[in-house]
């Protein structure tokens, strides 16, 4: 791969996912555009670049940018922002919204599904302390390929025994072959949609709670600036968000603050709260 | 330092899980079957018990209701690590008291979030 072919690639990935290239990330570029190669039975890298330039296949496109997604994830993964769901976050909104009955999450980078479904199933096990509430579950990502594995729920054993609890295994999944398959009204619990984050995302309304977890890390600081004023928006006042363990805000926007007491999770400034009010009844 | 015992007829599976279980800073002990892990907890109760189901002697299902019986015997976390891997045996293991079940082929992230969950391991570390 060239100089300038390394250069359009780097441009066409910042322009339509966020996904900032640094220079080092060469070798993995590689061996992750093999793959589209041989799936396009396009020749080259050259050739698959020239492709992407021409605009000629939104399929080849899309590919690309699967392909360089890192979709790692697994169930309850780093507990902690799991243990602040069901002994903080969850409370507490049961406790603010006592009166609408009404509670919405989001998932902002799905991937395969672990963490909206980690949630549903705490807030299944949570069930008797919230009778007739509506609770929303949405969970995006930018890839298809990724939702498709979430929506039909089925995991391998590697998968399954990654930070799952056996309790939780047991109760909320039925064993097929070597897979497992979450059941399906844990499964009806979430809705999952295609998102491009650094596209418009009004139109998904308002959310309590955010759970927006390694993916930033991806960005550039513009563009992680310009999701998280963006993530903002949907929040109402009292709203949560909950980011990976290894990101943070600090020096990128101060549309949101850092709750003192909870690693990982942020609130929205008092000072920007009143002028995203139109997000709150999906307006924008 | 937390101790963990490893309980498995398998010399081979011993030393894998020795590795996993050592390189997460816990001091390890093993043990050839389940009445030889039974007279090592009698010494020394274990904070964690890795445990495999069919052994000769005395097995790992056996073991865990004896275990669970003796004085101390309710303290140790008891993972069982087995080929077994039906939703009939996990039952079972849960109502004999495992605390946790893990289905062979296993590697060092299951076990690590496994222990996590058991809060056998500091939250601080980012699995
Ligand atoms: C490492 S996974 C994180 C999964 C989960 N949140 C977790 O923490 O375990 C990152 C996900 O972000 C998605 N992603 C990357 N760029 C995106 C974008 N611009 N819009 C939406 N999703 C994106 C990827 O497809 C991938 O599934």
């Amino acid at each position: 791969m060239t100089e300038l072919e390394f250069e359009t690639l780097r441009v066409f990935l910042k322009a339509r996912s966020g996904l900032a290239l640094s220079p080092d990330k060469r070798y993995l570029v590689e061996s992750r555009l093999a793959s589209v190669c041989t799936r396009f039975k396009i020749e080259s890298l050259s050739r698959l670049i020239w492709e992407i330039k021409s605009g000629r296949s939104q399929a080849v496109e899309n590919a690309t940018i699967e392909a360089m997604t890192t979709n790692e994830t697994f169930f309850f993964r780093d507990k902690a922002p799991f243990d602040l769901f069901q002994d903080v976050l969850l409370p507490r909104f049961i406790k603010e919204r006592a009166a609408s009955r009404r509670l919405r999450i989001w998932c902002a980078a799905a991937s395969t599904g672990q963490e909206p479904y980690s949630l549903a199933m705490l807030l299944k096990e949570a069930s008797a302390r919230m009778p007739g509430w509506q609770i929303d579950i949405v969970a995006t990502d930018i890839s298809n390929e990724v939702l498709e594995k979430a929506r039909a729920g089925i995991y391998n054993q590697f998968e399954v025994q990654r930070g799952l609890p056996i309790r939780l295994l047991v109760k909320y999944f039925t064993q097929k072959g070597d897979q497992w398959q979450i059941a399906s009204d844990i499964r009806s619990m979430v809705d999952f949609r295609y998102l491009n984050l650094i596209e418009d995302f009004g139109r998904l309304g308002p959310f309590d709670i955010v759970y927006c977890r390694n993916v930033l890390i991806y960005f550039d600081t513009q563009t992680k600036a310009d999701v998280l004023r963006r993530i903002a928006q949907q929040m109402p006042p009292d709203g949560a968000l909950v980011l990976g363990a290894s990101e943070t805000i600090l020096g990128i926007t101060d549309a949101l603050t850092l709750d003192p007491s909870y690693r990982g999770l942020y609130g929205k400034s008092a000072s920007v709260s009143g002028a995203s009010r139109p997000a709150l009844v999906g307006i924008r | 330092m937390m101790y963990c015992l490893i309980v498995d007829d398998s010399r081979t599976i011993r030393k894998v899980s020795r590795e996993i279980v050592e390189s997460l800073s816990f001091e390890v002990e093993e043990a050839e079957n389940g009445e030889a892990g039974l007279s090592r907890c009698r010494a020394r109760m274990p904070d964690v018990v890795l445990l495999d189901w069919n052994m000769p002697v005395m097995d790992g299902y056996s073991f865990l209701k004896e275990l669970r019986r003796s004085p101390g015997g309710g303290m140790p976390k008891v993972v069982f690590c087995t080929t077994e891997n039906d939703l009939d045996h996990i039952t079972r293991a849960l109502e004999a008291g495992a605390d946790e079940y893990v289905m062979k082929p296993f590697d060092k992230a299951i076990l690590a979030a496994k222990f996590q969950e058991l809060g056998l391991l500091s939250e601080s570390l980012s699995l």
